[in-house]
């Protein structure tokens, strides 16, 4: 293991310290990186008279310079989508992208193809996500070589960044997935994404496929290659440990929505959102002596195609009123603090729901 | 660029990656080397290679003049005189004749095939990675050429355009257009679906560069194990044309028709009768074997 790996590992709090800015930085430190606003995809689903899965339904949060956004949610809550969607490799229904204050896609904004060459992306798979029949080192030289690189540079670039993941080039470049393990693979995709040289990855569950050893070892991996290359993380994924040791800012999404948003902190200690205490509840008690007798949340989640009106969360809510029922509810501030949001009605003073305050604890 | 800047990990660092040393080789070297090793391949490739090259040097090789007739030598049996293989109802060669007729088989059974794979490939691979209304319009196309037997729809179209070798070229090219396009299409929707493709697209490479680069090499192991099975097929759907006389006119020599004219003397000479018939088997078999070997030895997870 690298030294600034173990570094990186025991230091938290250095990992949002400061913003070095990027050559290509065109907004400033103070400019979100991305700005997500109201971004919504629909797929409609055949023989069902016009309806169609509300995979993302107007979603929007800003990742900042040099942070790492983790977003959870539950199987099938649309983080994949939203994944993609961020990539332009699904097109989404409506709602807009602004990169570093620039809007993709848009007649004065920047094209997908100047978003694709600054944002890159991890999949969760690391078997399909390389292609069986190119050697590894080809797979990684890849992106470079289609972004104009000229071939040999290309594969010099490869050679370089299978080093920075960990992995010898002579000995793994000339081999072909299969003949490499999980955590190798996902090494070789971590470093196909970083091969472009990009200023933001999106990982969509890049460790869930893997063991726990070989886990920290990828997740202390992407924490060393973000300070080095001055990286901004979205991570997605369903596991709140990872989540919570690797992001400095989580969005919790549920059926397509954001229900809470805030610092890393504030949402493991002080969740606000009874979906995100009942998601923090669901894990296992390390301690016996606290063992959960009670199942934290009940059922499945809500068929996408026919979500329940008002808010969506309010079929497996214990709070659940006629006001849930009738209004969805926007996101509000709790305590003041704008760092922290939730979309729930007992947040909101004005919502009519008997146990409504002002932020409560 | 920023990234080659520094090289943080020394050779050293790979220590715990320790893995058993072994020889790197290049994709083809590989192939080579597993070719090398598989005896049964080898074996039937030669076997392949000298009925390739008997064909091509048929003229040097035949004793006689494959369209020199003989009333008084008709039908004779293997072994007779000069005859090695004896001769035909007319009194030619067999031997001779069966050198200038691999000449025909082959190239019906070859060029068909070649043709049949570069369109029907390349409509698959555009179907299946377009999808939509290209996949929908290319395949139901391909879907009404399935509805008739392949031997009726190759019967049907050399009939209307008359015999003669191009056209039973043509038409057996017709006949296996829909099942390559349809195994090209299958492969590549297959790969399509995979995060590669979405990872290629997401470094923003264009449908032309993808489709060459990751699309094709896992389109082409399918495709090509399909196409040489297909050659087989082809010899024997070539002879059964000529058999029915649609295919390679008389005096041509050509294995199917020999086999069509022989047939009323199997009583006389069975087993000159049987030779065209036996060229035919032994041919298609071989291919089917080789392709079936180099399937094996081009497979990279093998």
């Amino acid at each position: 293991m690298l030294d600034s790996q173990m570094e990186a590992a025991t230091d938290l709090a250095a990992a949002s310290a400061t913003v070095e800015l990027d050559p290509r930085d065109r907004g400033g430190a103070q400019q979100p990186l991305l700005i997500v606003r109201d971004l919504l995809k629909h797929f409609p689903v055949k023989g069902t008279g016009g309806k169609s899965v509300q995979a993302v339904d107007g979603v929007s949060f800003e990742v900042q310079k040099g942070e790492t956004l983790g977003i959870v949610g539950e199987s099938g809550c649309g983080k994949s989508t939203l994944a993609r969607l961020l990539l332009h490799l699904i097109r989404p229904d409506s709602g807009e992208l602004v990169f570093d204050g620039d809007q993709v896609d848009a007649p004065r904004g920047i094209t997908v193809s100047a978003l694709r060459r600054q944002v890159q992306m991890v999949f969760q798979d690391s078997y399909s996500s390389l292609n069986p029949r190119m050697p590894v080192r080809d797979s990684v030289a890849f992106g470079p070589f289609v972004q104009d690189t000229p071939k040999l540079q290309a594969r010099e670039i490869a050679r370089d960044m299978l080093t920075k993941v960990g992995l010898n080039p002579d000995q793994f470049g000339p081999r072909y997935p299969h003949e490499l393990s999980g955590g190798q693979k996902q090494r070789v995709n971590i470093a196909r994404a970083l091969a472009t040289n990009p200023r933001m990855v999106i990982l969509d569950e890049p460790v869930s496929a893997l063991d726990k050893s070989v886990e920290a070892q990828v997740l202390n991996l992407l924490r060393a290659l973000k300070r080095q290359f001055n990286l901004t993380y979205v991570f997605i994924s369903h596991d709140l440990m990872v989540v919570r040791y690797i992001s400095d800012r989580v969005l919790v999404m549920y059926l397509g929505r954001v229900v809470e948003l805030g610092p890393s902190e504030k949402i493991f200690v002080a969740p606000q959102h009874p979906y995100t205490r009942a998601l923090l509840a669901s894990q296992p008690s390390m301690d016996p002596a606290r063992r959960m007798e009670e199942p934290p949340i009940t059922g499945d989640p809500p068929n996408p195609i026919d979500p329940p009106s008002g808010c969506r969360f309010r079929t497996r809510c214990t709070f659940a009123e006629a006001v849930c029922e009738v209004t969805s509810p926007g996101l509000a501030t709790i305590n003041g603090d704008t760092s922290h949001v939730a979309a729930c009605h007992m947040l909101d003073r004005a919502s009519g729901h008997s146990l409504a305050t002002a932020g409560s604890a | 660029m920023s990234q080659t800047a520094t090289l943080p990990a020394s050779p050293e660092t790979f220590e715990d990656q320790a893995a058993p040393e072994t020889r790197i080789r290049s994709y083809w070297q590989s192939v080579g080397y597993r070719l090398r090793h598989d005896k049964m391949t080898l074996f039937f490739g030669s076997i392949v290679l000298l009925i390739v090259l008997a064909a091509v040097f048929a003229p040097l090789l035949a004793p006689f003049d494959p369209y020199k007739e003989s009333i008084i030598g008709r039908l004779k049996p293997i072994g007779w005189r000069n005859h090695t293989l004896g001769t035909d109802e007319l009194g030619r060669d067999m031997l001779t004749r069966l050198l200038y007729g691999g000449r025909v088989s082959l190239l019906m059974g070859i060029v068909p095939v070649i043709f049949a794979t570069c369109i029907g490939g390349m409509l698959g691979v555009m179907a299946g990675f377009m999808g939509g209304r290209v996949n929908t319009g290319i395949m139901r196309t391909m879907d009404v050429f399935y509805a008739f037997p392949s031997v009726l729809l190759a019967v049907a179209i050399s009939g209307a355009m008359g015999g003669g070798m191009m056209n039973g070229m043509l038409a057996l090219t017709l006949v296996f257009i829909p099942p390559m396009c349809r195994v090209a299409e299958t492969a590549t929707t297959q790969v399509r679906s995979l995060d590669f493709i979405e990872a290629a697209r997401a470094t923003g490479a264009g449908t032309f560069v993808i489709v060459r680069h990751h699309v094709l090499g896992n389109v082409l192991g399918p495709v090509f194990i399909y196409a040489s099975s297909l050659v087989s097929v082809s010899i024997l759907l070539a002879s059964g044309l000529s058999f029915l006389g649609l295919g390679v006119r008389p005096p041509t020599a050509d294995w199917g028709l020999m086999l069509s004219t022989l047939r009323q003397s199997i009583y006389v000479v069975p087993f000159v009768c049987a030779l065209p018939g036996v060229a035919i088997f032994v041919t298609s078999i071989c291919f089917n074997l080789v392709s079936d070997g180099l399937r094996a030895a081009m497979d990279v997870r093998m």
